[in-house]
């Protein structure tokens, strides 16, 4: 069964983001992770490339299909997660420790769009 | 036959030497590679396999009989329409008349080919409900682009540069999205309501939005869940008034063939799958064939070359009879060397000459074997299987939505959720059986898609010893889940790596040579 992490905003497209700072930590849900099954390809978008709230950022191909990756908070993208170039299935393995983009908020109050782990339960067993 | 030897690669089975025949030290060699311009010569020989004549034909024969096809046994493939390819069409096909002819030969020497092209535009124009097609994209997917290039011409002749958005419901062909953005035009995701239909509600929001920039609508109808769109003539309707076009795509027209029409929905440009809908074969036997047809009021823009037709007099009929004068029109791409009609502006072509004649003619014949009444019954038959299927199945498969389907009907999964046994493994089962596996993990709308597309050529006992083996492997999944999990058993390989095969692909045979 997938797990549910607390203290995370989360999508309706299954995107979460760990909010540290001024920075949030883009990744995929453990439910998106077993939809998609084994993670084979990870496309991510480059340090200081701009991601918009709304808009797609990049894509995670499994076996089973290539679903493109929807930002759920505008920013600056400061880091990537270089280790999932070699090993996708980190995603299939642990979801939440392994983020996909780092990026600098650029406004934070996007963030109340986005569920609390409750209403993302919800919205999963809808 | 020993397929542990012959299933080798055919490098694998190269002898250094070996040959099917010599030839004679003293043979004539009139030409030779020093002819050719130094650039063009080979730095090194070519590494091809050095077999004898029995071992290449065993090799071969093995390949063939791991081979599956329709003619090997039911093949319910959704969305793709797998049906029997008639041995009648393929018998045209070949006629030397057809197959010896030229692309550049004289309109006047090959006015029986020009005929053929001009009906069955003639055919799948009536059979759509729209004005006039071309024949020339070679597949699906080249149709869904050359509909969106007349469908961009059109809004450019009107001044309308700035409609650069087509829309997509999230339930599409991933070829739509596709096509939209290799024809350079920007995708917008339609959503779906829980029974899988177009959210009418979010596309008003969405023309509401951004009406004036929608080139298109993009729809599948019956959709991908094999669901007819009951709003179907509202959807166009107010489409057209923002001003875009409806696009269909034919790629399920099978379930509407002879019921009802795209033309008379609403729809401006589609394409239809030769090889779907008019039962040419999917590959091996030929290459696909995607005619996109448009409504009155389009059809100048639809791609050349192009066969017009015109009534003349011949000298033998001096009382004026007429008979139909078929020649090419080129546009002004004619290529060097054609001899064709006169020459008009062009906007579009999509490929070289008149795309894969060999497929129009298959579906030409399939049109004229089943006839006007005939035709009428291929959507109704193809319905009434996957409506059976979907009947005697939904107590060992979860149905997610129930009511009538068309053509094909989508299971998520088993009904069961507790074995562990995943559409992965009951498709990997059925090939223990002798089955082709039902089209899998789409669409995306479930998690556990397993979609049965029977056609309307199975017989009720076809269709019956399927529908056994499926509940029997339900029933397998719940006494020896594992026996499903690891299926196959019986065919030559057993349980792919899928994982394995995408991230380290082995493309090439190179490896294997010493």
């Amino acid at each position: 069964m997938a797990n549910f992490l607390e203290g995370l905003y989360y999508s309706e497209s299954h995107e979460y983001v760990r909010v540290e700072g001024e920075f949030g930590y883009i990744g995929i849900s453990d439910y998106a992770q077993h939809a998609l099954g084994n993670v084979v390809y990870v496309d991510m978008p480059e340090v200081d490339d701009e991601v918009t709230a709304g808009e797609e950022f990049g894509a995670v191909e499994s076996v089973k299909a290539a679903s493109d990756l929807i930002a759920p908070v505008s920013g600056t993208v400061v880091e990537i997660n270089e280790a999932l170039e070699d090993e996708p299935e980190l995603l299939n393995k642990d979801a939440f420790a392994n983020w996909i983009i780092k990026v600098q908020l650029s406004d934070p109050s996007e963030l109340d769009a986005l569920m609390d782990v409750e209403a993302y339960k919800a919205h999963c067993e809808a | 036959m020993n397929r542990t030897l012959y299933g080798n690669l055919i490098f694998e089975l190269s002898k250094k030497g070996r040959r099917g025949y010599s030839l004679p030290q003293d043979y004539d060699r009139t030409h030779t590679t020093a002819e050719l311009p130094e650039a063009l010569r080979r730095k090194e020989a070519a590494r091809l396999p050095e077999c004898d004549e029995l071992t290449v034909v065993r090799h071969y024969t093995n390949l063939s009989h791991n081979n599956f096809g329709v003619n090997d046994g039911f093949y319910p493939l959704g969305s793709c329409t797998m049906k029997y390819n008639p041995v009648i069409n393929e018998e045209i096909a070949a006629m030397k008349a057809f197959a010896g002819l030229h692309p550049l030969q004289p309109a006047e020497t090959c006015q029986g080919a020009l005929e053929v092209y001009f009906n069955l535009q003639q055919s799948l124009a009536e059979l759509a409900g729209l004005s006039e097609f071309t024949l020339n994209p070679c597949a699906g997917a080249h149709g869904e682009l050359t509909g969106l290039m007349v469908i961009r011409a059109y809004h450019e002749s009107q001044g309308a540069t700035s409609r650069t958005k087509v829309l997509i419901p999230d339930s599409a062909h991933g070829t739509n999205p596709a096509s939209a953005a290799v024809c350079g035009l920007e995708v917008v995701e339609v959503k779906s309501l829980p029974d899988g239909t177009v959210d009418v509600d979010h596309l008003r929001e969405l023309l509401a939005e951004m009406g004036d920039q929608v080139a298109a609508m993009m729809m599948t109808n019956p959709n991908t869940l094999g669901i007819f769109e009951p709003r179907v003539l509202e959807i166009t309707e107010m489409v057209h008034k923002a001003g875009g076009l409806m696009y269909y795509d034919g790629a399920n027209l099978n379930a509407l063939l002879g019921e009802c029409r795209p033309g008379d929905m609403g729809f401006d440009v589609m394409h239809i799958n030769l090889h779907k809908t008019f039962s040419t074969p999917h590959g091996g036997g030929g290459p696909g064939s995607g005619p996109v047809g448009v409504r009155k009021g389009l059809e100048q823009f639809l791609p050349y070359p192009r066969v017009k037709m015109r009534e003349a007099a011949p000298l033998s009929s001096p009382e004026g009879d007429t008979t139909p004068v078929f020649s090419i029109d080129w546009g002004n791409e004619a290529p060097s060397g054609a001899v064709g009609g006169a020459s008009t502006p062009s906007t579009i072509s999509v490929g070289s000459f008149f795309g894969n004649f060999g497929v129009m003619l298959k579906a030409y014949a399939y049109i004229l074997s089943l006839g006007h009444e005939n035709v009428k019954m291929v959507g109704p038959l193809a319905t009434l299987n996957a409506n059976y299927i979907k009947e005697r199945l939904r107590d060992d498969y979860l149905l997610p939505i129930s009511g009538l389907c068309k053509h094909e009907v989508v299971f998520d999964g088993l009904v069961d959720k507790n074995t562990g046994v995943t559409t992965m493994d009951v498709a990997k089962r059925l090939l223990d059986y002798g089955y082709h596996a039902p089209t899998i993990y789409f669409p995306l709308l479930f998690h556990e898609s397993l979609m049965i597309e029977p056609t309307e050529n199975e017989s009720k006992e076809t269709i019956d010893s399927f529908i056994d083996v499926m509940h029997k492997i339900a029933a397998e999944a719940k006494s020896d889940p594992e026996l499903v999990k690891t299926a196959p058993h019986n065919t030559p390989i057993g349980r792919v790596d899928d994982v394995l095969a995408a991230k380290q692909p082995v493309t090439t045979y190179w490896k294997t040579l010493p």
